[in-house]
């Protein structure tokens, strides 16, 4: 066990590091600058010059990169056009665009992104895998062909489509919920659910139709198994083989799957938060890639990396709790 | 042991345990109706073990389900009678076929690896197969239970083993403990589904003692399904020959493996390796596949890949053989050829093959 987390702790190292260069590098190799987008198209060259200047750009690239890290590993002063910040560890410098820190926008972008993922992950775990295991065991029936045929529908619609019909229909015209908007949990727990409502809703039945699909095929697959068999023959009720035998066997790959959905999420949900004006992490790292904003940019990705493979090292250490089956090493 | 295809035909058998009367088992598919089980009948009585033979896809594991009337009844179709203990089990609810589940009828299957959960621990899996019959017992004494029972079918350190999962077994091992979970409950009957086809000889060799030194504790009906005569010859005491859902013959395990009548048995004599271990004689595999269930050929269902079918002018081809007394008591046989051809015809072509030596 340990020293699978140490394997994989230093394979998930490498591959941050891994991805900080190659944004670094595709950054600079796109045909603009970031300079451009601060001042505009007519502005003159001396004017880019000065302000790649005060926004770091002009040092050499290797130095810039040695910069980044060494800001987050022990801070770093930054000579922003004169004004001296000092940035503590973890520095990831500021937005070209807002100069505020980046650790602040993520800090405020973040919590957003997490509310909308956890709400929506509640729902989808269990609108989608309760749907799917109850079709999976009346496989066959109306229920089934109900449930599968609404899942098909839900699963091919867009999150934006979706998302508009519902803003439209349950917000200007009726009214029904509020204007999807976030409140710290902490502020007011009424006020933040109401407000996130929407987006739960929306990704949660997106994600529900898929769930519910994966966890009918899986759990078909597992009633067919020799052990839900073996159950059956020793007289077990329908319900202790379908939950204790059939249920715990089908799931485990599903948690699996969720979990590095979660991943994926937390980094953001860019057309989410895009259709309900919410500034989550997804928006910022889009806002900060069309801005060609580097140090936010470089903050994102990263986070975004951080999370996906956070979550497959809990995951595989999950599946090893679960499966008695699976060894780490 | 009696069988007929006929159930007015079917003698019943007052001190059996398991009595099957014209059992037919259909599965209505896309395809077609799936005949996987056509009329068959047999009884097992307590301490007596039936040995069910047929190559794969013969009806041997449909039939055994039904017995547990394991079959999904909405998607299944199941005429004839299965008295268990003298209740008949073909139609009733399925929470009074639970209580019998397990308890009076057992199962152990063919695959140990895939039939035992991977997530729980073996002690835990016997454990909950006898505290399902015994909801008074406390986890504790399920638990010892199933430590004794795994003591009872040889497996060392049965308080060890009973921590650990199926997998930390190894598959003779694993099959013991397949089988102390089916004998947890002290079965009337227990079937056996191919109990030893994943094992290698000499573990087979060993299981099958292990189930017949069980059988004589407790003195229970076994039936043992199997592709493999030899096997049969090993524990059986009857004999049903299956080909393609249809009986073709039954009788003592005497009559089939010296004196076999039908032409479908001799083949599958013939294919098996002597008992003798005698590896020169060349092995006969039967020509030829199963047909499918939902096309069977007209007339006798084995005539495609039987060298005799011509024997009997076009009777082969048009008329289903019945079940017959086949000379002596007990013994049955469901072929056109006359008694004489038979026995002339085993005698010179098939009695100098594999097991029959
Ligand atoms: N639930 C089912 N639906 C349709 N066909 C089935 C079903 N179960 C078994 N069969 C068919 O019945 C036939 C007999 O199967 P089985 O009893 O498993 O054979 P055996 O155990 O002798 O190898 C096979 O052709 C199999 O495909
Ligand atoms: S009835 Fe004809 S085809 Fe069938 S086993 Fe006898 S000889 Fe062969
Ligand atoms: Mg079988």
């Amino acid at each position: 066990m340990l020293r699978f987390l140490i394997k994989r702790l230093l394979l998930a190292a490498t591959t941050l590091v891994a991805i900080s260069i190659v944004t670094f590098l595709l950054f600079f190799a796109v045909p603009s600058s970031p300079a451009w987008t601060q001042c505009g198209r007519n502005c003159s060259p001396e004017r880019i010059a000065q302000v790649e200047q005060s926004l770091g750009l002009d040092q050499p690239i290797t130095k810039q990169y040695t910069d980044f890290v060494k800001g987050v590993f022990v801070g770093r002063t930054i000579d922003d056009a004169g004004t001296i910040r000092e940035c503590t560890a973890p520095c990831l410098g500021y937005s070209f665009r807002s100069k505020e820190p980046v650790t602040d926008t993520i800090e405020r972008s973040l919590p957003v992104t997490i509310s909308i993922v956890a709400g929506a992950m509640v729902v989808f775990l269990t609108v989608g895998i309760g749907l799917g295991m109850l079709a999976a065991l009346k496989k066959g029936t109306v229920f089934d062909r109900v449930a599968i045929g609404a899942s098909v529908g839900f699963a091919s619609t867009q999150t934006y489509t979706l998302g508009g019909v519902l803003l439209l229909l349950l917000v200007y015209s009726t009214g029904i919920l509020p204007n999807p908007h976030y409140t710290p949990l902490t502020e007011n727990p009424l006020d933040w659910a109401g407000g996130m409502l929407l987006p739960w809703i929306t990704l949660g039945l997106i994600n529900s139709a898929l769930y519910a699909r994966l966890s009918r095929a899986q759990m078909i697959e597992t009633l067919q198994e020799d052990f839900v068999r073996t159950a059956r023959a020793k007289g077990l009720s329908p319900r202790v083989v379908n939950r204790r035998h059939a249920l715990r066997a089908a799931i485990t790959p599903i948690i699996t799957i969720a979990g590095v959905d979660l991943g994926a999420y937390l980094g953001g949900v860019v057309i989410t938060e895009s259709v309900f004006s919410l500034n989550g992490i997804g928006r910022e790292a889009a806002q900060a890639v069309s801005d060609l904003n580097l140090p936010l940019v470089m903050a994102t990705v990263l986070l975004a990396a951080f999370f996906i493979v956070a979550m497959n090292i809990i995951v595989d250490m999950l599946y090893a709790v679960i499966d008695p089956r699976v060894r780490l090493g | 042991m009696t069988t007929s295809t006929s159930p007015a035909a079917a003698a019943v058998d007052p001190e059996a345990y398991l009595q099957v009367r014209d059992l037919k088992v259909q599965f209505p598919t896309e395809d077609g109706l799936v005949r996987a089980v056509d009329g068959v009948s047999f009884s097992v009585r307590r301490g007596q073990t039936l040995g069910i033979v047929g190559e794969s896809g013969s009806g041997k594991s449909v039939t055994s389900m039904s017995i547990l009337g394991l079959h999904n009844p909405a998607r299944t179709k199941i005429s004839g009678e299965i008295s268990i203990g003298g209740q008949n089990i073909v139609g009733m609810k399925e929470e009074k076929i639970q209580k019998l589940r397990g308890k009076d009828v057992a199962m152990i299957f063919q695959d140990p690896l895939s039939a035992l959960h991977p997530y729980y621990k073996v002690g835990a899996q016997i454990a909950e197969a006898y505290k399902v019959h015994h909801p008074s017992a406390s986890k504790k004494e399920a638990s010892t239970r199933a430590v004794d029972m795994l003591n009872r079918v040889g497996i060392p350190q049965p308080q060890r083993r009973a921590n650990q999962y199926p997998h930390e077994f190894s598959g003779g091992m694993r099959q013991r403990a397949m089988i102390a979970m089916a004998l947890v409950n002290d079965p009337a009957l227990v079937i056996a589904d191919e109990p030893t086809t994943a094992l290698d000889v000499t573990v087979q060799a060993q299981i099958l003692e292990l189930l017949e030194d069980l059988q004589r504790e407790f003195q229970s009906a076994i039936i043992m399904i199997t592709h493999d005569l030899g096997v049969v010859s090993q524990v059986a005491d009857d004999v049903l020959v299956m080909y393609a859902g249809r009986p073709v013959e039954t009788g003592s395990v005497e009559q089939i493996m010296k004196r076999p009548q039908h032409p479908y048995t001799w083949g599958l004599l013939a294919s098996v390796p002597s008992l003798h271990g005698d590896a020169n004689v060349d092995l006969v595999p039967i020509k030829g596949n199963p047909p499918s269930l939902i096309n069977l050929p007209t007339g006798c269902s084995f005539n495609p890949r039987c060298r005799y079918a011509g024997q009997n002018g076009n009777r082969s081809f048009s008329e289903v053989p019945e079940l017959r007394p086949a000379g002596e008591d007990g013994h049955n046989v469901a072929c056109h050829m006359s008694f004489e051809t038979r026995q002339r015809l085993y005698a010179e072509d098939i009695a100098h093959a594999g097991v029959a030596q």
